[in-house]
């Protein structure tokens, strides 16, 4: 009953050595030692015909394949499948639980780790543990969820990706059997795919251009690789199947048929994964030397890519582990594995929204993946970082690159390579908006902030010193003698002295009741109200005098802060103060981030005030600057963060309430004086509608915030197109491609939040009468969780 | 390849432990201490160049998370840097990222290592050498351009 020839023996080695990963002291016992010739054979002789030992061994055995090391799992599906030939009791069982975790996984939205179940059951197949019939019944319950109506376009999506990315696995037994059912659920999925909505995909691609490498829809990508595996007859060649040197062993085993499942109905609850984009740097062509790179539609380069990308899954905490498990990933000799591991890891980082670790993680990893491979790795990475810098046309991840680019510039790049990368001479005939010039001045300016101005100065090739960063020295307006026609000179130099003589606040307020207020007709008498040019003579003069360091100006917000509140009280106020801030540190925007950092921590402005201050007109020249954006998102975070902890301290409180309830309700309760009761209860409960006043106004201004932000963007744009159509002049400026780019940034980073706005933002500001250039990124998002 | 025997392995995250080291000077029991190590959000970092500055560290430091403190480490007696700092984080996660990615990697072409403070207190961000900078200044034999060149007894003889 052999169905297939055996394979070659080194397979069988490699499940010996593998098998050593089984982990968990009682998996362990299973294992015999490795100078015995089949040792997971033996193993199978050892366990004991009781099934609640042997299911407990199953649940280590699935738990470990679903959760830790899906890249590995054949190797578990072969123990499982010698345990079954054993002991059929204990297949049936561990079915039945991989099942149940299987719907669990669907109940509590855990998408990717139920596909890695998804696809061990269909292994299992190929083990003799599960029929093949039911497994297709199973893939037909899947399918039929595209059936579904008015459920969103990301449940099929997922019901379809665990169908089609079960394939490369098991496509090759099930059309064995069934080809009939196999056919239709094909034609079914085709015609799925064919009238699914890919509004999103735009929003997701990290490159614009499709040339040389298309930046496919993943389930297009997929049903692409899938297909070809049908043409070429199932033959898979690149995942290792140890099942097939027990062959002998397996076949004679009794197989279990899956239950009927019927795929968890849609709720309200429920979040699908979102779509991706599928990103390629590379192909055959890349290192002609070397072996050839699977085609972008083979299925070998979707089983490669899916477990490298498991492999980061579990590794990530360790940077040395996960770069040797990459690097030693089988099949080295006959695929470009460098390559594939690069463009991976860069996948990952690009990735839309946004990466699935932090994004340090990774060009950590790359440095130590440089470490152990110095010959070849790093030459890669050029590849990879070079070529888009080519077809630059304004890839969304611009910001994104400059990152990792920062990061190794300082840390494993010399004076050289930074003249290779200038040898793109044409940056500069460029108009320095347009996206190279732009590129490199950029990751100049975050190379300048790991060192410092002269270090850039001393590298940057003359040629190309109007790309370099500015000296980031303090601008004092009020520092020359030349100056002293300035409104309020005077009282800045007083002032300086002040605080050099460690003036309190009470001796600043009244050095500053001196200064005239230009807007004087607009003074409602209480004498604090918005005066422009105290604000400028305070902020410069103090900014001036704590320039030295980061934890100077820190130490100056801190013991003027009552200063700063009182002159900030207003919102014109915030947004002067915000004004001055960048007049005197403009040159040094790490300093301005910093400084607007702190003083929303220490609330002297708000959140809102520093959008509109982003929006305004003075910061126009800087708008498509990194650091801007680094504020912003910063600052919505910041707010974010500030509902979440006071959200958690509600939480909190209500616990310790209901714990208090419960503690009374099991004490002796025969004659509970209902006062008493009251009196332990009233302290908790005020504080809990405190904190829900709290919750609620913390939400509301969260809400704001994205609501100002959304709305200056759509101004912004409209001015923009409107001027272009009556100007008869093209859209598509450098200008207008950064901005739009910005705007869907907004949504994407902040996507969760976003998502609870989605009725306002569509009843008050992306209304059908919008501009449909503006209108299109909100519909694009909208379709990612259609 | 094989990647060692137990579950512990898998679930491992040593680069977030704590490592063997206890400041000696740390005022209270060794289980006061680990305790406080266990949930600190402050990271002591060392192996610095006398000419970096809070700035730099402080854009290095940030890419693990929001930075809500950098102390500069200071010569006691020349109040000048001195090649260490503190650096406090907001969320202990953010500080357990940069023990895991910022940690032996460089700033100013110096790998620079990182371990877990039980908290700053005042006076701490002093060197405690005889000189005034860090003990492992005195007595180093070998010359370091960003560490004020030879050791101090070096230079003394």
């Amino acid at each position: 009953m052999s169905r297939r020839r055996h394979s070659d023996d080194s397979d069988a080695h490699l499940l010996e050595e593998r098998s050593w990963e089984c982990e968990d002291q009682k998996a362990d016992s299973l294992l015999a030692d490795s100078s015995t010739s089949s040792p997971l054979q033996r193993a199978g002789a050892e366990v004991p015909c009781q099934n609640h030992w042997v299911v407990s061994e199953g649940g280590v055995v699935q738990g470990l394949s679903a959760r830790l090391l899906p890249e590995k799992l054949t190797v578990y599906t072969t123990l499982v499948g010698l345990l079954n030939a054993r002991n059929y009791n204990f297949g049936g069982e561990f079915v039945e639980a991989m099942i149940r975790q299987l719907k669990e996984c669907l109940k509590v939205n855990m998408y990717n780790e139920a596909v890695h179940l998804v696809r061990f059951l269909s292994d299992l197949v190929n083990c003799h543990v599960i029929a093949a019939p039911s497994m297709v019944a199973m893939f037909e319950n899947f399918v039929s969820v595209t059936q579904e109506e008015d459920v969103p376009q990301v449940r099929c999506d997922w019901y379809m990706f665990a169908f089609l990315s079960s394939l490369p696995w098991v496509g090759k037994e099930l059309y064995e059997k069934k080809d009939a059912e196999m056919d239709r659920l094909l034609s079914q999925t085709e015609s799925y795919l064919k009238r699914r909505q890919k509004i999103h995909v735009p929003m997701l691609q990290v490159w614009t251009a499709d040339k040389p490498h298309p930046q496919e829809e993943y389930l297009d990508c997929l049903w692409s690789q899938i297909q070809k595996l049908k043409k070429d007859r199932w033959q898979e060649r690149h995942i290792l199947r140890p099942y097939l040197a027990f062959d002998s062993v397996l076949c004679e085993a009794l197989q279990h048929n899956l239950p009927p499942f019927t795929p968890p109905p849609h709720t309200e609850d429920s979040v699908y994964p979102m779509p991706r984009v599928i990103f390629r740097m590379f192909d055959y062509t890349d290192d002609p030397e070397g072996p050839v790179m699977p085609g972008s539609h083979s299925v070998e380069r979707f089983v490669i890519e899916e477990n490298l990308h498991c492999i980061i899954k579990s590794h990530w905490k360790e940077r040395k582990t996960c770069a040797a498990q990459l690097l030693s990933y089988p099949g080295n000799n006959k695929i470009p594995l460098n390559y594939h591991i690069v463009e991976v890891i860069f996948a990952e980082l690009f990735q839309l929204p946004s990466p699935p670790h932090i994004e340090v993680m990774y060009t950590t990893l790359l440095i130590e993946l440089c470490k152990l491979q110095p010959g070849s790795l790093p030459q890669v990475i050029y590849k990879l970082v070079f070529s888009p810098f080519e077809q630059l046309s304004v890839p969304l991840e611009l910001g994104r690159l400059t990152k990792p680019e920062g990061d190794k510039s300082t840390n494993s790049f010399t004076k050289s390579h930074l003249i290779l990368f200038f040898d793109r001479s044409d940056c500069l005939t460029q108009d320095l908006e347009k996206p190279k010039p732009k590129f490199v001045r950029e990751v100049l300016e975050k190379c300048m902030r790991l060192s410092y101005h002269q270090r850039i100065i001393d590298i940057v090739p003359a040629s190309f010193s109007v790309l370099s960063p500015a000296n980031p020295v303090c601008i004092y307006k009020y520092g020359d003698e030349s100056n002293r026609s300035l409104p309020g000179y005077t009282v800045a130099l007083c002032l300086t002295i002040a605080i050099k003589n460690k003036a309190s606040n009470d001796e600043i307020f009244s050095i500053l009741k001196d200064v005239p207020n230009p807007n004087q007709d607009d003074d409602d008498g209480e004498g604090f109200s918005f005066n422009p040019l105290k604000i400028e003579v305070f902020v410069q003069t103090l900014l001036h005098l704590a320039a030295k360091s980061f934890s100077h100006s820190f130490s100056a917000l801190a013991k003027f802060h009552e200063v700063f509140k009182t002159l900030a009280e207003s919102d014109e106020g915030k947004l002067h103060v915000l004004r001055v801030v960048y007049e005197v540190w403009k040159n040094h925007p790490q300093m301005i981030a910093v400084l607007v950092d702190k003083m929303i921590r220490t609330q002297i402005v708000d959140c809102a005030a520093v959008a509109n201050w982003i929006f305004s007109s003075e910061l126009a020249h800087d708008f498509t600057r990194f650091y801007i954006w680094e504020i912003l998102h910063s600052t919505i975070r910041k707010m974010n963060k500030h509902v979440l902890k006071i959200h958690k301290e509600l939480e909190e409180t209500k616990a310790r309430l209901a714990r208090q309830h419960k503690r009374r309700d099991s004490d002796d309760d025969d004659d509970d004086d209902d006062r008493s009761t009251d009196r332990e209860d009233g302290p908790l409960e005020e504080q809990i509608e405190r904190l829900q006043e709290k919750v609620e106004s913390a939400q509301s201004e969260q809400k704001n915030l994205f609501l100002v932000i959304f709305q200056r963007f759509i101004m912004l744009l409209t001015e923009h197109l409107v001027r272009c159509e009556t100007g008869g002049i093209d859209v598509f400026t450098p200008w207008y491609k950064s901005c739009i780019e910005r705007l869907q940034q907004i949504f994407l980073q902040h996507h969760q939040i976003i998502q609870q706005y989605m009725v306002t933002l569509e009843n008050l500001l992306f209304t059908a009468e919008l501009d449909h250039h503006i209108l299109a990124v909100f519909q694009q998002f909208c379709a990612l969780q259609a | 390849m094989s990647s060692g025997g137990t579950l512990s392995i898998l679930r491992s995250d040593s680069y977030a432990e704590l490592s063997q080291y206890r400041d000696q000077h740390f005022r209270g029991t060794r289980y006061d201490q680990e305790r406080l190590l266990r949930k600190s959000c402050t990271l002591y970092v060392g192996n610095l160049s006398f000419y970096t500055t809070e700035e730099q560290i402080h854009e290095l430091f940030s890419k693990s998370g929001d930075i809500k403190k950098v102390i500069m480490g200071l010569d006691k007696v020349k109040k000048t840097a001195c090649g260490f700092c503190f650096v406090e984080y907001y969320a202990r996660g953010d500080a357990e990222n940069a023990m895991r990615y910022i940690n032996g990697t460089r700033l100013d072409d110096r790998i620079i290592r990182t371990d877990w403070d039980a908290g700053f207190k005042e006076g701490r961000q002093y060197g405690r050498g005889r000189s005034g900078g860090q003990v492992r200044d005195e007595y180093r034999q070998d010359y370091d351009a960003g560490r004020g060149g030879y050791g101090k007894t070096v230079q003394c003889q």
